[in-house]
């Protein structure tokens, strides 16, 4: 899969690497080959693995330099589109940006939820706030703008997209995504009592139900 | 038995700090920890607790507290006034406090955070394997509130013999020697020699997150917006202002804006006590 197309290691000072890659695909990829490793025990040590777009990041690795070196020679293979598991997120779609949405898309206010619902996405990386991942998978056609004006509060479990990514709130935060629809109970996407407190972690892939009675 | 601590007076931002959360990251979950890991540990070293035992972190203005039984305490990091039941009491050292008796550690007098140590370590619960508050994404326990009561671990080994504790002094003027890397690229070659010759100063907006520089913007080549992706601690973020941020321990796991180089570990203990206004060089490390 990387044939033809080599990874790119950028220094991040002086534990750290950061491993460009051509594109969100490829990224989804190495990151599941450094998990591979890593659970295969055949990577030297790393503190944190940090998926990001287009990039992996590599930090505390007591020799940087050395795993570069050994990063190129990977023969990568592509990730299937079904590994790993999937994670189902019931969405009432009620948001407050549902009409400005539908314009973009140029369908109904009330197909934007069965649109939206037909994918299936993948969480590249997470970020921004414990708990919230962006998932990738809309297809390039409908994705969207951030709202010109920020919120200043985004009720927690709201559904939103910006830019190619979705995603759902854990928590309220101020936030500048288009607001769709909401799941109506989002303490699963953090709990602090699981083991893996993330519901969402980086290439979980991830359904939207939408709810009966939604429109 | 637990001995516990009673805050009498929280001061302007005082929270609990250890080593902080390793390995969460790419949850999106900051590493958080003391800012001035050094002050920390010596701190500990002087009551005998282990490096890692959770303190208190306060922020200019100190923190007083009041605990049900006698404990051993260590005021260090940022310089500062040390009274017991208002009696002067050593700084830097260990410090008696009877049960029922206050120990108020006062405004700092140079620096920004001093840090209080208690024989034993603060035992609030772990969170992800650290106690330490996370201002970022607010994990673990929320900043000191008048009134709020803090147990305490059973203290260790015998304390150590208060011997000449070497607390570095709060920098005059700080330097940060800076790795240049991931995206120096996005930058003109301009805001290369600006970045390493310029005197940039500590803006008074720093906190846990970033130490917010004020000086020359550095200039961006022309060029689109840079897709989210991990950042270090130590990290030189450039945000559209052009004014460097330096990432400090509770900074965000992704971000967007270009970074221009990364600062040493070693050198950001001195950041977190450079105050508002000291002078700020970056220099090739």
């Amino acid at each position: 899969m990387t044939a033809g197309r080599p990874l790119s290691v950028r220094p991040a000072g002086r534990h750290a690497l950061l491993v460009e890659l051509p594109d969100a695909e490829h990224t989804g990829a190495f990151h599941a080959e450094l998990l591979r490793r890593r659970a295969a025990g055949t990577l030297p040590p790393v503190e944190e693995i940090v998926p990001g777009a287009r990039t992996v990041l590599l930090d505390g690795v007591p020799q940087p330099e050395q795993l570069a070196r050994r990063m190129a020679g990977w023969d990568i293979p592509a990730r299937p589109a079904d590994d790993g598991g999937v994670v189902e997120i019931p969405v009432r779609y009620d948001g407050p940006d549902l009409a400005q949405v539908a314009a973009l898309w140029q369908v109904g206010s009330d197909e934007v939820g069965a649109l939206h619902a037909s994918y299936t996405y993948r969480v590249a990386f997470c970020g921004f706030a414990p708990g919230f991942g962006y998932l990738t998978g809309l297809p390039a056609r409908l994705h969207l703008p951030r709202r010109d004006t920020p919120r200043t509060r985004v009720p927690a479990g709201a559904v939103a997209l910006a830019g190619p990514y979705s995603a759902v709130y854990p928590r309220a935060t101020p936030g500048g995504w288009q607001l769709i629809g909401t799941m109506a109970d989002p303490a699963p996407l953090w709990d602090l009592t699981r083991d893996e407190p993330a519901l969402l972690t980086p290439g979980t892939r991830v359904r939207f139900v939408a709810e009966s009675g939604a429109s | 038995m637990t001995v516990r601590l009673t805050v009498v007076r929280p001061g302007a931002l005082t929270t609990v700090q250890d080593l902080g959360r390793r390995g969460h990251a790419h949850l999106g979950v900051p590493r958080s920890g003391a800012l001035d890991a050094p002050a920390m540990a010596l701190a500990n070293r002087l009551l005998g607790n282990a490096p890692g035992a959770a303190v208190l972190e306060a922020t200019l203005t100190g923190c007083a507290l009041r605990p049900d039984h006698t404990v051993t305490v260590v005021v260090g990091g940022a310089p500062c006034p040390v009274t017991v039941d208002g009696r002067p009491a050593a700084w830097g050292a260990p410090v008696r406090v009877p049960a029922g008796a206050v120990l108020d550690a006062g405004g700092v007098t140079a620096g920004v955070r001093a840090y209080v140590a208690v024989a034993g370590g603060i035992a609030v619960e772990p969170v992800l394997g650290s106690r330490s508050t996370d201002l970022l994404s607010g994990l673990g326990p929320a900043p000191l509130r008048a009134g709020d009561v803090l147990p305490l671990g059973v203290p260790g080994s015998p304390e150590v013999p208060a011997d000449l504790a070497p607390w570095p002094a709060p920098p005059p003027e700080l330097t940060l020697p800076v790795r240049l890397g991931p995206r120096t690229d996005w930058f003109t070659p301009a805001a290369l020699r600006t970045l390493t010759s310029a005197t940039y100063r500590v803006s008074q907006h720093s906190n846990r997150i970033g130490l917010r520089t004020e000086g020359p913007p550095l200039e961006r080549v022309p060029g689109g917006e840079l897709p989210s992706e991990g950042m270090v601690l130590g990290a030189v973020q450039v945000p559209p202002d052009g004014r460097p941020v330096v990432f400090l321990h509770d900074h965000p796991t992704t971000g967007g804006y270009p970074v221009i180089g990364v600062v040493a570990e070693t050198a950001l203990a001195a950041a977190a006590q450079a105050a508002a206004g000291t002078p700020v060089r970056f220099t090739p490390g």
